[in-house]
């Protein structure tokens, strides 16, 4: 990581003001991050319409295709959020050590779960100040892999499955994804997961914004800015 | 029971003259290019291959499978259990009773070991050792182990066989158990539906028999020719579907007018038949068509998944019973309230925070 350590002087101020900025988020990763919000955004509207339909619209069928139109963009969608999904796996390898972060919570340091109670018992306003991190928090880390992380596969997963269904049985899809109806054989049972796992990831999305407006106000260090320019700027030099 | 009948047996029994038998294999051979002796083969092996025996054994069952299979028309039933296949022994439509009956299984067992096709209608109840359904005086479970030991295949008639079906709904106090589950040793062709089509069971039926195999299968165990479309893949009312005409309500302008029956929970778009294109009755229509929404009959557990009218299934977990869109809904309002919440602490938290700061410099 690269540490620019700025002294600048504020123009109109003359005193000295001590800045820490450091690169986290490197380009792929705000790039995926802002196309997910939008797919995300997307994909659960037309899911949502795809499971509950809009009012009938009147004419010959033949002059419509609404229905049609809102599943076509949901599988454009979900098969753009794939694509950025494998990119995004590939960045892990390849990318910053905070690009790996979101992919796995380790589980048998002692030392992780010690710092997550510390962010659980900050947030619950029982400790007062919370740890400083240049990443994600050990909560954070710890919630958007069980809350983004795994939930985007599942997803995919079984959005594919459900794919494979109009696809066809000679599809790849239903070659790659189909052993999903071996777990669910009937795929209503599918649907009904795939459902869930929307709400899990708005339920989430929920949280994560609410959380990333609290910190950039609250905390010392920027969290908004840091998803546009990459860089985490910190207030102060305490800890 | 009778001697073996050889396809030749049942060709001559047609009132067909063994010179226009002879007749049939030379053209034939000649037509698919044979060399000069396949007409003699061809002649043979109809005049020494046998009809496939094929036992056909009742358990926890409503015998709507066998009210099917009688009414399939193409092939005609009457031909198929009379031509095609040696149906040795079932006991809903056999001439023999008692022991006489009996006897067939013990002999056709010895006779065509590892030649037979056991087709099962319904499935074993396992739970006090069988019990709750007797046949023969004995568990079903031990009738239906006994007879598979020697089998070539077996069928399994319906969503019974197949699946489990009501008798196996929660909490299933028979444990009523779907064949797979119970023999395992032996290759099973699931042929789902309660009932299935009368003429996807003539069809599985036929093409064992001409064909000396079984049909492909799917992942599930489903012959594919049957079941590897949905309902919904094939729907003359898929256009309305695409074009987001619904009906809405029972007897509303858009059931007149045979809209799709999706809001009405049909369970086309995740049932794998072939209702759709071979319809039933010989044709004349199946559910969608007659204006009710598919129940989804020939898929697993489709007893158990909530009402036959919903579009998303209710969930029976903790207690509650909601789709998954109100359990999330629910799920977000209460994460929407803790937000609420925690925002209101923390600003006060920061007033108070802010106070102190000024109170002690």
């Amino acid at each position: 990581m690269t540490i620019h350590e700025t002294l600048a002087a504020a123009a109109h101020g003359g005193k000295a003001v001590e800045r820490q900025s450091i690169y986290v988020y490197e380009a792929p990763v705000r790039i995926w991050h802002w196309v997910n919000a939008v797919l995300i955004l997307t994909l659960a509207l037309t899911g949502y319409f795809i499971g509950s339909p809009l009012p009938s619209v009147p004419g010959e069928a033949s002059a419509n295709f609404l229905m049609g139109y809102i599943r076509f963009i949901h599988f454009a969608a979900g098969q753009v959020l794939a694509v950025f999904l494998i990119l995004r796996v590939y960045w892990a390898f390849v990318g910053n050590i905070h690009a790996r972060q979101i992919f796995h919570v380790p589980f048998w340091s002692g030392r992780f779960w010690k710092e997550w109670l510390h962010e659980v018992r900050c947030y619950t306003f029982l400790a007062r100040q919370p740890k400083k991190y240049v990443g994600h928090n050990p909560l954070a880390q710890f919630t958007m892999f069980l809350m983004v992380t795994l939930p985007l596969f599942f997803m995919v997963i079984t959005g594919f499955a459900l794919y494979s269904e109009g696809a066809g049985r000679d599809s790849w899809e239903y070659a790659l994804f189909g052993w999903v109806f071996s777990i669910w054989p009937n795929s209503q049972d599918t649907h009904t997961v795939h459902h869930l796992g929307m709400w899990v990831i708005l339920v989430f999305v929920m949280v994560h914004i609410y959380v990333a407006i609290r910190e950039d106000i609250m905390s010392r260090q920027s969290i908004i800015s840091s998803m546009i320019s990459g860089e985490r700027l910190f207030k102060d030099r305490e800890d | 029971m009778a001697a073996a009948e050889t396809l030749y047996d049942v060709i001559r029994r047609q009132g067909i003259t063994r010179r226009s038998f002879t007749k049939f294999c030379s053209l034939t051979a000649a037509s698919l290019g044979f060399g000069p002796g396949a007409a003699t083969a061809m002649a043979e092996a109809l005049e020494t291959k046998e009809r496939v025996p094929v036992i056909w054994m009742h358990g926890l069952e409503c015998t709507c499978c066998s009210e099917s299979f009688i009414r399939s028309a193409h092939p005609l039933v009457k031909d198929v259990v009379l031509s095609m296949i040696s149906l040795d022994y079932d006991d809903t439509i056999m001439a023999a009773a008692g022991h006489q009956a009996e006897a067939i299984l013990k002999e056709t067992k010895e006779k065509y070991k590892g030649k037979y096709i056991l087709a099962v209608e319904g499935n074993a109840p396992l739970n006090e050792d069988g019990m709750f359904c007797i046949d023969g005086g004995k568990p079903f479970v031990e009738k239906l182990k006994w007879m598979a030991e020697d089998a070539m295949a077996i069928i399994a008639w319906g969503a019974c066989a197949s699946w489990g079906c009501v008798q196996a709904a929660k909490p299933n106090p028979t444990q009523a158990t779907p064949i797979d589950k119970v023999i395992l040793d032996k290759p099973i062709i699931k042929v789902p539906g309660c009932p299935p089509i009368a003429e996807v069971m003539t069809g599985v039926v036929t093409f064992i028999t001409t064909f000396g195999k079984l049909p492909e299968l799917d992942r599930q165990g489903r012959p594919k020719m049957f079941y590897s479309q949905r309902i919904h893949d094939k729907c003359y009312r898929r256009a309305h579907f695409d074009a987001g005409q619904f009906v809405e309500e029972w007897d509303d302008e858009g059931a007149r007018k045979g809209y799709c029956l999706y809001k009405m929970g049909c369970k086309g778009p995740t049932t794998y038949n072939a209702c759709s294109t071979v319809r039933w009755n010989g044709g004349v229509s199946f559910p969608i068509q007659s204006g009710h929404g598919c129940i989804g009959c020939s898929e697993d557990g489709f007893w158990d998944n909530g009402s036959f009218y919903d579009r998303l299934t209710n969930l029976h977990r903790f207690g509650v019973e909601a789709n998954a869109d109100k359990v999330g809904m629910t799920a977000a309002g209460i994460v929407g309230g803790a937000i609420a919440a925690h925002a209101a602490v923390t600003a006060f938290k920061r007033v108070t925070t802010k106070r102190e700061k000024a109170d002690a410099s």
